[in-house]
């Protein structure tokens, strides 16, 4: 009898653990709708007023003019080539520093960088883009000045471009995608590094031949992750990439979709602030796509 | 019923129940009630050009009515006056007039003030003077060099406000330069076109006058500094009106807002504009 009631109340703990545990997911689950819907609602009116095409696949940006135009082709390209350069650049790095921290680093030095590297991303995005500012911007600047010496048609950015963005970028992106990795590499089995090197294999030949592709899985989600970090930066780049709507080349001034909502939502009304709903759907959809498609893609092959 | 459906309606009922209890806190008509006395709060939102002025404003005013609190915040001239018509806010500021659109959903401007925009340069620049054409040639890039209106060679960085911006939108019009601007940088506040203008060599940019510090140099228009004597006598030919936006005619509001609205007519409250520095405007 004794033992029956006992076993009954330990049922009803784990039902209600359990019941604890539904309404949490619950909650993520409640949010991740409610923003959907939100974003969707607000952003659909918006393209039946302006049109898809002239919204999408039109460059011309000047929402407060009499005759306003609300293309945001550039605004999307600059998106797409500022993330996809930062992780060209970040990435590898990231990558080779995870394994540097999980394969090679001689412990006292790995006890050194790792700090670093946690500290790097503690730190805030607008620190990033205030030193981007103060101190990457004037360097990138002389850059630019040497590169269009006697230019008639560069327009002069004074640093804050594409470039400058795509490199406070690609250093913001480092610690996420570093640690998630240097886990990942962490969590292969010695048993496999041991083969490989009984087999004859040299250490790097193992790293890079056995190590990281059994890290894959761990990798991808550091890459994606550091996609979703670099494609939802506002504060950072809004500092350093000059702000203006241009096609996306290095040393041309630009405006990221963060950045467009940052920076007009505050004085924008009527159809302009229904436009930058838009621009937050588009960024949101935009995310979602990526992290489906890499997914995918990364987890296939 | 089975355990999902236990666990999502307890849930519901969680976020129902807290949603009622954050409208029930702060609700208006506690505070409507109150402003009969010298208790209550103002809120206050809009424009970042005004900030020193609300600041300089709302403390002084708290001061002087002992249990009044008034809150500010600066999110810009259209998400002020927005905040006035859903009731967010008692008083917007505003630093461009009203579009026909905000009009008809019911906000009222008055003007409370004369700000100067003044043209800021970085301070290796030799060139202190400008004509407003030169200034027009700039700002549409018809002029790229600094040689071009009489300083060294060296590229003219444009630095200016986001599309929407009061101080963009004031700047553009009084210029005769509407949507024909092109910025080599635009930023989204009078501290980031500071900043930018004071790191950038070669960088121009405009801003309130109130906010123009040391650390850029000031460029005369016409021969004509800005200051506020040259703003008052309208010499200087940027300038423009700072507005209190309320939703409904000023007689229509509570006792506190218009006991605010009376205090800045008052000669105290010309000091406080004039600290802010503003200029009075005309009657």
């Amino acid at each position: 009898m004794e033992r029956f009631l006992q076993r009954s109340r330990a049922r009803r703990i784990e039902a209600a653990a359990e019941c604890v545990f539904t309404a949490c997911a619950f909650l993520a689950l409640l949010a991740v709708g409610m923003i959907t819907l939100y974003m969707i609602a607000n952003g659909i009116p918006a393209i039946y007023q302006v049109g898809i095409k002239e919204m999408l696949f039109s460059d011309t940006w000047k929402p407060a003019a009499r005759d306003p135009s609300f293309g945001i082709l550039y605004v999307i390209l600059t998106s797409i080539t500022g993330t996809l350069l930062a992780v060209l650049i970040g990435v590898p790095v990231a990558l080779l520093t995870a394994v540097f921290l999980a394969e090679t680093a001689p412990a006292r030095l790995a006890e050194a960088v790792r700090p670093a590297v946690e500290l790097l991303a503690g730190i805030p995005s607008v620190v990033y883009g205030l030193l981007g500012m103060m101190i990457l911007n004037p360097v990138i600047y002389r850059l630019e000045q040497r590169i269009f010496a006697g230019s008639k048609t560069h327009q002069f950015t004074g640093g804050a471009n594409l470039l400058s963005a795509v490199l406070v970028l690609a250093v913001m992106i480092l610690p996420t995608v570093i640690s998630i990795s240097e886990s990942a590499l962490r969590s292969v089995p010695s048993q496999l590094r041991e083969c490989s090197l009984a087999l004859g294999a040299s250490r790097i030949q193992t790293i890079f031949q056995v190590v990281i592709p059994a890290a894959r899985p761990g990798i991808v989600t550091a890459v994606v992750l550091g996609v979703g970090r670099a494609v939802g930066e506002a504060m950072a780049v809004s500092l350093v990439s000059g702000g203006s709507v241009n096609f996306p080349l290095p040393f041309c001034s630009v405006r990221f979709l963060t950045t467009a909502l940052v920076s007009e939502m505050a004085y924008a009304n009527g159809l302009h602030r229904q436009v930058l709903f838009t621009v937050g759907m588009v960024l949101f959809l935009f995310i979602m796509a990526v992290n489906l498609v890499l997914h995918a893609i990364l987890r296939k092959t | 019923m089975n355990k999902h459906t236990v666990a999502g309606i307890v849930v519901l009922g969680l976020m129902a129940g807290i949603l009622r209890s954050l409208n029930g806190c702060g609700g208006r008509e506690e505070l409507q009630s109150l402003s009969a006395g010298e208790h209550g709060s103002i809120a206050m939102a809009g424009s970042t050009s005004m900030e020193r002025f609300a600041r300089i404003v709302s403390e002084c005013f708290m001061e002087e009515h002992a249990g009044v609190t008034v809150t500010t915040e600066f999110t810009g001239s259209s998400a002020g006056v927005e905040a006035v018509l859903d009731g967010r806010a008692d008083v917007g500021l505003c630093s461009r007039e009203l579009t026909k659109e905000e009009q008809n959903a019911g906000a009222v401007a008055s003007v409370v003030a004369v700000d100067g925009i003044a043209v800021v340069a970085n301070t290796d620049n030799l060139v202190r003077e400008l004509t407003t054409a030169e200034l027009v040639g700039i700002y549409t890039g018809r002029i790229r060099d600094w040689s071009e209106v009489g300083g060294r060679t060296e590229p003219i960085v444009v630095v200016g406000r986001e599309a929407g911006s009061g101080s963009r939108s004031t700047f553009e019009e009084l210029l005769g330069i509407n949507d024909c601007c092109k910025y080599a940088n635009e930023v989204d506040s009078e501290g980031a076109v500071m900043a930018r203008t004071a790191v950038t060599p070669g960088a121009i940019g405009y801003v309130s006058l109130e906010v123009c510090n040391d650390t850029v140099c000031r460029i005369d228009l016409e021969g004509v500094e800005a200051a506020e004597e040259t703003v008052r006598n309208g010499t200087y030919p940027l300038r423009r009106y700072f507005f209190l936006v309320t939703k409904g005619e000023a007689w229509e509001q509570s006792k506190l807002v218009q006991e605010l609205m009376a205090y800045l007519q008052s000669e105290e409250g010309k000091k406080l504009i004039r600290m802010a520095g503003l200029v009075i405007p005309e009657k």
